[in-house]
C-alpha cells in the first residue's frame, strides 16, 4: 500500500505565503492532475513535498506498507531514497555534463543504481534520440530534447512516486502526444503513482484519474472523477476557453 | 521595389558534424506576422540565433533592412531593430523590473526620459505595480511579460519571439497573445516560435514548419494544419 497525504500545507518564500492550507492525497497507481494557472502554488506545492522548501506547518505523510513517514522536515535525498522523483520545472539539468551522465546521476539513489541498465534502455526505447545523443553535453540540445532529457533522468531513478512539473513544455504537439502516453506506459509497467501539474489539460486528461485545482494556494476544486473536472467551471474558464 | 525587412538566404549552421540547418531562405516583410512551428530539434531556436546574431552562420547571407547584418554582433543587429526573446527568461535577478527595462532603453534609444518610459512599457505589459519588485519574485507569466518588455524597450522593428508561452494556461496564453498582436498593430514585424498551435492559428498571416535544418512546408495557417507533412511530422494526427 502506498498513499501519499498533505494536509493543511502552508508555505512560502520570506514574507510571501503562497500555500494557505493545502490537503490533497494520491493513491497508490493513480494519476492525479493539479490544473492551476501560473502563480497558484502547483510548483511550491512539488517543491514542499521533495523537501526543497521547508513547509511553515502541515503535514505530507507517506504511506509505505505498514510505515507511516512524515516528509516534511526530512532533506530531498532522503525523500528520493524513499522512492519519491521529481521532474523540475525548467529542466535544471548539468548542461556541462553529458546526455547519458545526467541519465547515469538520475540513478543514484542506492536502490536505483542496481536497476540502471534496464532503465537506461528503457529511457532509450522511450526518447530515442537520447541514445542517439548520448555522448553529446546536455547543454548542446535543442530545448524540447533537454525535456524530455529531465523526464528520462527521473525515470532513471525507479521512482514510486513521480511528481512532474509540466512535461509538455517546450515539446511539439506529437512529442506531448507521445511524452502523455509515455507516462502512461510507465505508470503500468511499474505501477508508478503519478501527481502531475500541466497546462496542456486536454492532453493531460488522458491519463489522470482525477484531479485538483489549485487557486490562489488553496485547493478551490476537488475533481473525484475526470468528467467532473471536465465539467467544473474553473476548468472551463482557464483551459478550455469557454 | 518592395523588399523585405528581414531576408534569409541560403543559410546553413553546422556543429561538427550536425547539420542543424541546411540552406534555409526565408522573407519577413515589415509589419507582418510569421509563426515557425517544426519538430524538436528541427532547428528553430538555431535559425533565430543565426538571424539574431547569438550564433553565425557557416554559410549563406542575412539582410536586414537592405543592409547585410549576417557578420554583425548581437549588439549591433539590436541597435538596427532586432530583438528577441529566450526561451527560459534570463532578466537580471538582481535588479527591479523598472531596472532591467532601463537598461535595454539606455542601450538602444536615445530616449531623453528613460525611466518614464519604462514605467509606461511595464504599465502596458500589465506589470505597473510592480516595478519595484525583483524578477525573482514574478510568476511564470508575468516573467514571461517581462522578457516581452525587455526586447520592445529596445524598439524594434522586428520581434523574435522563441517559445515566449511555453507552459501557459490557455487564459494565460491568451493574455500575452493581445499584447504581442498590439505590438504588431503598432507595425511590427514578429517573427514567434511556438508550440501551442491555438496561438500560432490566431497569431500567424504565415507559417512555416522547420523539420531536420529545412523549410518543408509554408502556408496560411488554415492549410498548414492541413498539410500532410506536417500532419506527420509535428502534429502527429
Amino acid at each position: 500500500m502506498l498513499r501519499l497525504s498533505i494536509q493543511s500545507l502552508q508555505a512560502g518564500y520570506g514574507a510571501v505565503r503562497v500555500l494557505h492550507g493545502v490537503s490533497l492525497e494520491v493513491r497508490e497507481g493513480e494519476t492525479v492532475v493539479l490544473l492551476g494557472t501560473n502563480g497558484n502554488g502547483k510548483s511550491t506545492l512539488m517543491k514542499c513535498i521533495m523537501g526543497l522548501l521547508k513547509p511553515s506547518s502541515g503535514s505530507i505523510m507517506l504511506e509505505l506498507g505498514d510505515q507511516r513517514i512524515e516528509l516534511a522536515g526530512k532533506s530531498p535525498q532522503e525523500i528520493v531514497a524513499l522512492g519519491i522523483t521529481m521532474v523540475p520545472e525548467g529542466r535544471r539539468l548539468f548542461p556541462k555534463l553529458t546526455v547519458k551522465e545526467n541519465l547515469l546521476l538520475g540513478a543514484f539513489r542506492t536502490a536505483a543504481r542496481q536497476e540502471t541498465e534496464r532503465n537506461l534502455v528503457l529511457c532509450y526505447e522511450a526518447f530515442p534520440i537520447l541514445r542517439e545523443r548520448a555522448n553529446q553535453l546536455a547543454s548542446s540540445m535543442s530545448g524540447g530534447q533537454q525535456q524530455m532529457l529531465a523526464i528520462a533522468r527521473a525515470i532513471m531513478s525507479a521512482p514510486k512516486v513521480l511528481l512532474v512539473d509540466e512535461p509538455s513544455v517546450g515539446l511539439s504537439p506529437l512529442l506531448v502526444t507521445q511524452t502523455i502516453d509515455i507516462i502512461r506506459d510507465l505508470r503500468q509497467r511499474f505501477g508508478l503513482t503519478v501527481l502531475m501539474a500541466e497546462q496542456n489539460f486536454h492532453e493531460a486528461s488522458r491519463i489522470a484519474d482525477r484531479g485538483y485545482i489549485i487557486v490562489h494556494g488553496e485547493i478551490a476544486f476537488d475533481g473525484k472523477s475526470l468528467s467532473e473536472l471536465t465539467q467544473s467551471e474553473l476548468v472551463r474558464s482557464f483551459y478550455l476557453g469557454a | 521595389m518592395n523588399a523585405a525587412l528581414l531576408s534569409v538566404e541560403s543559410v546553413s549552421k553546422h556543429f561538427g558534424g550536425f547539420a542543424a540547418l541546411s540552406d534555409v531562405s526565408l522573407a519577413v516583410n515589415t509589419g507582418e506576422r510569421l509563426g515557425i512551428i517544426g519538430p524538436n530539434g528541427s532547428g528553430k531556436t538555431t535559425l533565430i540565433n543565426c538571424i539574431s546574431g547569438a550564433l553565425r552562420g557557416d554559410r549563406g547571407v542575412i539582410r536586414f533592412d537592405n543592409q547585410i547584418v549576417s557578420s554583425l554582433a548581437p549588439h549591433q543587429r539590436s541597435r538596427l531593430g532586432i530583438a528577441r526573446s529566450f526561451q527560459i527568461p534570463r532578466p537580471f535577478v538582481s535588479m527591479t523590473l523598472l531596472d532591467n527595462i532601463a537598461v535595454p532603453l539606455e542601450f538602444a534609444t536615445q530616449s531623453k526620459d528613460v525611466y518614464g518610459e519604462a514605467h509606461t512599457l511595464l504599465a502596458q505589459m500589465g506589470l505597473g505595480e510592480k516595478a519595484t519588485a525583483k524578477p525573482t519574485e514574478l510568476t511564470q507569466v508575468d516573467l514571461r511579460k517581462l522578457e516581452l518588455a525587455r526586447a520592445l524597450a529596445t524598439r524594434p522593428r522586428l520581434l523574435i519571439l522563441d517559445e515566449v508561452m511555453a507552459g501557459l494556461a490557455a487564459s494565460e496564453v491568451d493574455e500575452v497573445l493581445d499584447i504581442v498582436m498590439a505590438v504588431s498593430a503598432n507595425g511590427v514585424a514578429i517573427i514567434m516560435i511556438e508550440h501551442i498551435m491555438r496561438a500560432i492559428m490566431r497569431f500567424s498571416e504565415r507559417v512555416v514548419c522547420l523539420n531536420a535544418g529545412q523549410i518543408v512546408a509554408e502556408a496560411a495557417p488554415g492549410a498548414i494544419v492541413q498539410d500532410p507533412m506536417v500532419r506527420r511530422i509535428y502534429l502527429g494526427a
